[in-house]
């Protein structure tokens, strides 16, 4: 029998195919990778029956033209996502996120944006087959780690799809809207006092512009110059997502997914773990504003996180 | 000894051991390392996803959906950190060739230490050097302490694209671009020796925290002939 793929038809900006991400490895300079936005990745699972934890192929603005060959697959994207179904007989059909579809062999699944945000997901029932690498099938393109030699998708290649043999459907769908809110907790970094009494208080008060220099390593910010009284250099230490460091410039930068796993900038805040999905998502252009919080209001934060995160995952039953 | 303990953001937490930069406190950070890598094996803790050390802090991340900062931060004071650890280190060759084509930043480096390529190679060749951490890109080794005659600064402008194998020093420490990457370094030779296998999955990094490294010279032929 011949393997079920989809065929790339046009890769778009950034695909890879991303799960949870990496464990244990920093130490050796390789970094987490995994879902920029976690949520979305576990929700277009649910919907096609997987295990949460199950690769999902993530894309950025422009997502891919797919080809649907030798088999049937019961799908779903999850994200603020605009695409279109092309059926046999060529009728373009729009589709819907957060509920499940039916491809058909020799059909396509046009992609085409990310709408306000930057990353969307799509799952597959039974998910991709592809080779761990370190116990993860996340792609880091930077250190060239994962599926595909660690590489983006590009025209032409094949995403073979582990099992489409008799596909058991089940209708599902959840109403969930992605939350935009262009604030962002924050609880205050190890170097928060290299900065002035002024620049402090900026930091929390005005906006900052997010600028075309952000990828799944970081997202690089433009506003009020931070102030560095101490020294703009500390030696360097380990780093996680999250962070907010501030190079000699006085521009921050917000660490994702692919971060370099050890640096020497001053780090003025880190990110709550509850708005890392959200924070990623906020498109180059737009404007975030930092809110301090306490690690005690983090750690709530976080539980409402996961408990939202599982009303939806149980609303997919 | 682990000097003051503080949270990094909810998911992570900061021991630091010390401002200073030497082989006494980073051999504590190691110890402390390689006493929690074998309580994580053992499952004496949950939640702990990622151990980092570097010169003289250790970071622990953890998975704030099974854990916290107060629980992992208990476990770690209570941790019986025993000093007779298994020695885990050991001495590594690096071949190293210097031609210009590979060492790129002689020049600046003459010209800011006031030193010939030969006086710099002489101070930084055949010496034994600490592995203090390993890290930014995968498998790069933060090495030191270089002679004081050869410390220099970075590059005031980094270089964009830094070729794989070059090896560089800034300050006090030298290092191996195990890949190609952004870096500010000054290069001053090429290894064609491969520090990180990736295939290699269960031990990919050749130089880890705690080993001795030393250069030694080779030629440009040997380079190019260079067989694993």
């Amino acid at each position: 029998m011949s393997e079920v793929y989809l065929e790339v038809l046009r890769p778009g900006i950034n695909t890879t195919t991303q799960d949870y991400g990496r464990e244990h490895l920093y130490h050796i300079g390789i970094t987490i990778s995994g879902a920029m936005d976690l949520r979305n990745h576990k929700l277009a699972n649910a919907l096609v029956s997987n295990k949460t934890d199950e690769a999902t192929i993530e894309f950025a603005y422009q997502g891919p033209l797919l080809k649907l060959k030798n088999g049937t697959i019961n799908f779903a994207i999850t994200g603020d996502v605009t695409f279109n179904i092309i059926r046999k007989n060529s009728k373009s059909e729009e589709g819907k996120c957060y509920q499940n579809y039916i491809l058909e062999s020799d059909e396509q699944l046009d992609i085409l944006s990310t709408k306000k945000s930057v990353y969307g997901y799509l799952s597959v029932s039974g998910g991709f087959k592809l080779e761990k690498f370190w116990n993860s099938y996340s792609i880091n393109t930077k250190a060239n780690i994962g599926p595909n030699n660690g590489k983006k998708y590009s025209t032409g290649e094949k995403i073979l799809v582990k099992n489409s043999e008799k596909l058991k459907i089940k209708e599902k769908k959840i109403n969930y809207v992605n939350p935009s809110s262009n604030l962002i907790r924050v609880i205050k970094g190890t170097n928060f006092d290299y900065f002035s009494n002024d620049s402090q208080n900026k930091f929390f008060q005005e906006d900052y512009l997010i600028t075309n220099l952000t990828d799944r390593m970081g997202m690089r910010l433009k506003g009020s110059i931070l102030k560095n009284t101490k020294s703009s250099n500390i030696k360097s230490e380990g780093l996680i997502r999250g962070v907010i460091q501030v190079p000699a410039d006085g521009n921050p930068i917000i660490l994702l997914s692919d971060h370099g796993t050890i640096g020497g900038y001053p780090k003025i805040g880190i990110v709550v773990s509850a708005d890392l999905d959200r924070v990623a998502q906020l498109s180059p252009g737009r404007k975030i504003k930092f809110k301090e919080v306490t690690l005690t209001d983090a750690e709530n934060l976080f539980k409402d996180y996961l408990s939202e995160t599982n009303k939806y995952l149980n609303a997919t039953n | 000894m682990i000097k003051n303990i503080s949270n990094l953001g909810d998911a992570a937490i900061y021991c630091d051991f010390g401002k200073e930069v030497n082989e006494a406190i980073n051999s504590e950070v190691i110890k402390y390392y390689h006493c929690l890598s074998d309580v994580i094996k053992e499952r004496k803790i949950e939640g702990i996803t990622n151990l980092t050390p570097s010169y003289n802090k250790l970071i622990i991340s953890f998975d704030l959906g099974i854990t916290n900062f107060s629980n992992i931060k208990k476990k770690i004071e209570n941790l019986k950190i025993e000093d007779s650890k298994k020695q885990t280190s050991k001495k590594v060759k690096i071949p190293v060739c210097c031609d210009d084509k590979y060492g790129l930043d002689f020049k600046r480096l003459s010209e800011k230490l006031s030193l010939s390529k030969e006086e710099i190679l002489k101070l930084y060749l055949y010496k034994e050097y600490f592995c203090y951490m390993t890290g930014f890109i995968a498998g790069m080794p933060f090495l030191g302490d270089l002679d004081k005659n050869i410390r220099c600064d970075r590059l005031e402008t980094p270089r964009v694209k830094v070729p794989e194998g070059s090896v560089g020093i800034t300050e006090q420490f030298a290092n191996i671009y195990t890949f190609e990457s952004p870096g500010g370094w000054n290069i001053i030779g090429s290894t064609p020796k491969k520090i990180f296998k990736k295939n290699n999955i269960n031990d990919p990094a050749l130089i880890k925290p705690g080993d001795k490294v030393i250069f030694y010279e080779i030629t440009n032929e040997e380079y190019l002939n260079w067989n694993e």
